[in-house]
């Protein structure tokens, strides 16, 4: 196989792991949106049966059908991943993948055998992604790595899906356990949601660095803007997904439901009296929370910061010239941000149904990886126009492959 | 003078037991207009609980029957019992059922360490979330028809919400009381608590989960009396 056709394959492969990444996203969205994250009280067991014997039967029982869902899924993306750090790592990575893989044999035994019964399923869950790893450590295939900045890419998401399997088993096992107020399943499924966002960005930024669209050498006569007004969007779309998150694990997304006034206000009053009032007068709630109405205002307040910045940088980008990799990146960014907008005024206005919550939820997973996308193409041109490349520099770096050109 | 005396004894236990047998009886009155019950659409949806049922199924958020009495209220004295005074658990099992994709009764009331039977009559999957905030919380799952587990509470809390995740519509409420002297009215709003009360004054609270909470005194004298109170639509 040839190197460009390799890398073909690669790229394809990564887009692959990525769309399913964000699928997987959308139903952690949705699980989290319907409540039913707690549908099957055990893990990684499933009702007692091995995650992939479970029952056709009890598989598409109500809720269980959307959380066992998202257990296989997230598996299967946790393998597809591994087989990526194998495929980008080359031979290379087979050392530390052995290396790995009986470590957590050997730590997954070590729980089993002597922990309580609450980390059983962490045992259980280390045994099976390191039988995984060692099999990947196994797989002889002499195929070229990829570069220095794929293969470090590959290795933290590697670390990455492996932490967010683990916190969604955590978010189950210590559902009840509670620590300052809060229940485990809150603080872990906050925690889950929040890495799955980033996970999901990282997955899309290592995409797009192995796609043909990755140019940096072709960058280095083009005028790139300081990074600032895309940090600081950037960051107001991570705050917007926090924020949502947090929604979604509240129950809050409904918390208001008028918009855009707030209970015909325009910032509604947070006392107990209030909150009474409002929540007698709905028929969908039994009771509301001060926290629940800020978290929802905040978000609403956010959006339009978000809007705005985001509206801005597009509006910059419009000066640079055609076929800059940031006016191309902006306009899909604002496209995105502005659906976004749209899907949550529509999330609100319908009474949050699955389908538009769902894709309320996926747009924003783009929106932030277009940003952060945006944010390392600035750092990354900026670098090139120092003549200080960080990542394929031809004949310094010879495994470094770029699909589509040679080098 | 042996029968004399058995004839004594007997008096008394007589006299104790009619003297420490009282009962509060009442009714719940809903003043203003209840919001109209909504449909729980998402049952309908559900092809296996759908199929449970030949009518719409509504919130039971206001339940009003005869006269504006009101139903699911917990009523429960406050104040007025002796202090220090301890109380065992009754030996009776309330039932909490899984029928047809909701809780029945919505509103449930027991003693701290009372058993609670908690039963699927349906023939397929659903999971018992207690979501306590003083008493430890459990989720199990109950995967057969007819399965019931008894569950219990340590300590006093009132609204323990237990909820289904398999069909998230469904939720009911657990309200445990450190004394026996409760009770949830019925469809029309009454209500009558009974027990080994001695005479005197109480204070009594009625709790409706969107109503609020309304407090009464009452005196019971010769183990007897009536308290009615209102709650107002929030």
């Amino acid at each position: 196989m040839s190197t460009n056709r390799h890398s073909r394959s690669l790229f394809r492969f990564a887009t692959f792991v990525a769309l399913a990444t964000l699928g997987l996203v959308c139903l952690g969205g949705l699980v989290t949106s319907k409540g039913v994250g707690m549908a099957v009280p055990d893990w990684p067991t499933s009702f007692g049966y091995n995650m992939f014997a479970l029952p056709i039967s009890t598989w598409k029982t109500g809720g269980i059908f959307d959380e066992h869902t998202h257990r296989v899924w997230a598996s299967s993306v946790g393998l597809l991943v591994v087989v990526l750090t194998r495929w980008i790592g080359g031979p290379a990575s087979r050392r530390p993948l052995f290396l790995v893989g009986a470590a957590e044999l050997a730590l997954g035994s070590a729980l089993l055998l002597g922990a309580g019964v609450n980390w059983k399923g962490e045992g259980h869950f280390l045994l099976g992604i390191g039988g995984v790893v060692l099999a990947a450590a196994a797989v002889p295939w002499r195929n070229s790595p990829a570069s220095a900045t794929a293969i470090r890419m590959a290795w933290l998401a590697f670390w990455v899906v492996q932490i967010q399997g683990s916190l969604g088993g955590l978010r189950v096992v210590l559902d009840q356990w509670t620590v300052a107020g809060t229940t485990g399943g809150i603080l872990f499924g906050i925690l889950h949601g929040c890495l799955g966002q980033l996970f999901f960005g990282l997955l899309a930024a290592l995409t797009v660095h192995l796609s043909p669209w990755w140019r940096p050498e072709s960058w280095r006569r083009m005028p790139f803007p300081a990074p600032t007004l895309g940090l600081v969007a950037t960051f107001l779309v991570l705050g917007q997904l926090m924020l949502g998150l947090l929604m979604r694990h509240q129950h809050a997304g409904l918390a208001i439901p008028d918009l855009p006034l707030a209970y015909g206000q325009l910032w509604p009053a947070t006392d107990a009296a209030s909150l009474a009032r409002y929540a007698a007068a709905r028929t969908d709630v039994d009771s509301l929370t001060a926290f629940q109405v800020q978290i929802h205002m905040l978000h609403r307040m956010n959006a339009l910061l978000a809007l705005g910045a985001v509206t801005a940088l597009f509006s910059k980008a419009r000066n640079l010239p055609s076929g800059h990799p940031l006016r191309t990146l902006a306009t899909v960014w604002f496209s995105l941000t502005a659906t976004q907008f749209v899907l949550g005024v529509l999330t609100v206005l319908f009474g949050k149904p699955a389908d538009i919550a769902t894709a309320h939820v996926a747009v924003g997973s783009l929106s932030l990886s277009t940003g952060l996308l945006n944010s390392w193409i600035t750092w990354t041109g900026r670098s090139a126009g120092s003549e200080s490349l960080p990542v394929s520099i031809p004949g310094l770096i010879p495994q470094m492959t770029r699909p589509g050109r040679a080098l | 003078m042996k029968n004399t005396l058995k004839f004594a004894a007997s008096l008394a236990v007589i006299a104790a037991t009619s003297a420490s047998a009282a009962s509060i009886t009442g009714k719940i009155k809903l003043t203003g207009e209840a919001p109209a019950p909504r449909e729980i659409t998402p049952i309908t949806a559900d092809k296996m609980c759908g199929a449970l049922h030949s009518k719409p199924v509504m919130t039971r958020t206001y339940v009003v029957g005869a006269d504006k009495g009101l139903a699911n209220v917990a009523v429960y004295i406050k104040e007025g019992l002796p202090a220090g005074k301890t109380y065992t658990a009754p030996a009776t099992k309330p039932l909490i059922d899984q029928v047809g994709c909701i809780y029945e009764p919505f509103i449930s009331a027991a003693m701290v360490g009372q058993t609670i039977d908690i039963k699927n009559s349906d023939s397929f999957m659903h999971n018992v979330n207690c979501q306590a905030k003083i008493n430890k919380g459990f989720n199990f799952a109950q995967a057969t028809k007819g399965q019931v587990n008894p569950k219990s509470f340590d300590k006093p809390e009132l609204a323990v919400k237990l909820i289904c995740n398999v069909h998230p519509w469904m939720s009911g409420y657990v309200h445990v009381f450190d004394h026996p002297f409760f009770a949830v009215t019925d469809k029309d709003g009454n209500f009558s608590i009974s027990g080994d009360l001695p005479d005197g004054k109480y204070t009594l609270e009625a709790n409706h989960l969107k109503s609020g909470l309304v407090t009464g005194t009452v005196e019971v004298k010769g183990g007897k009396a009536e308290l009615n109170l209102d709650l107002a639509v929030k």
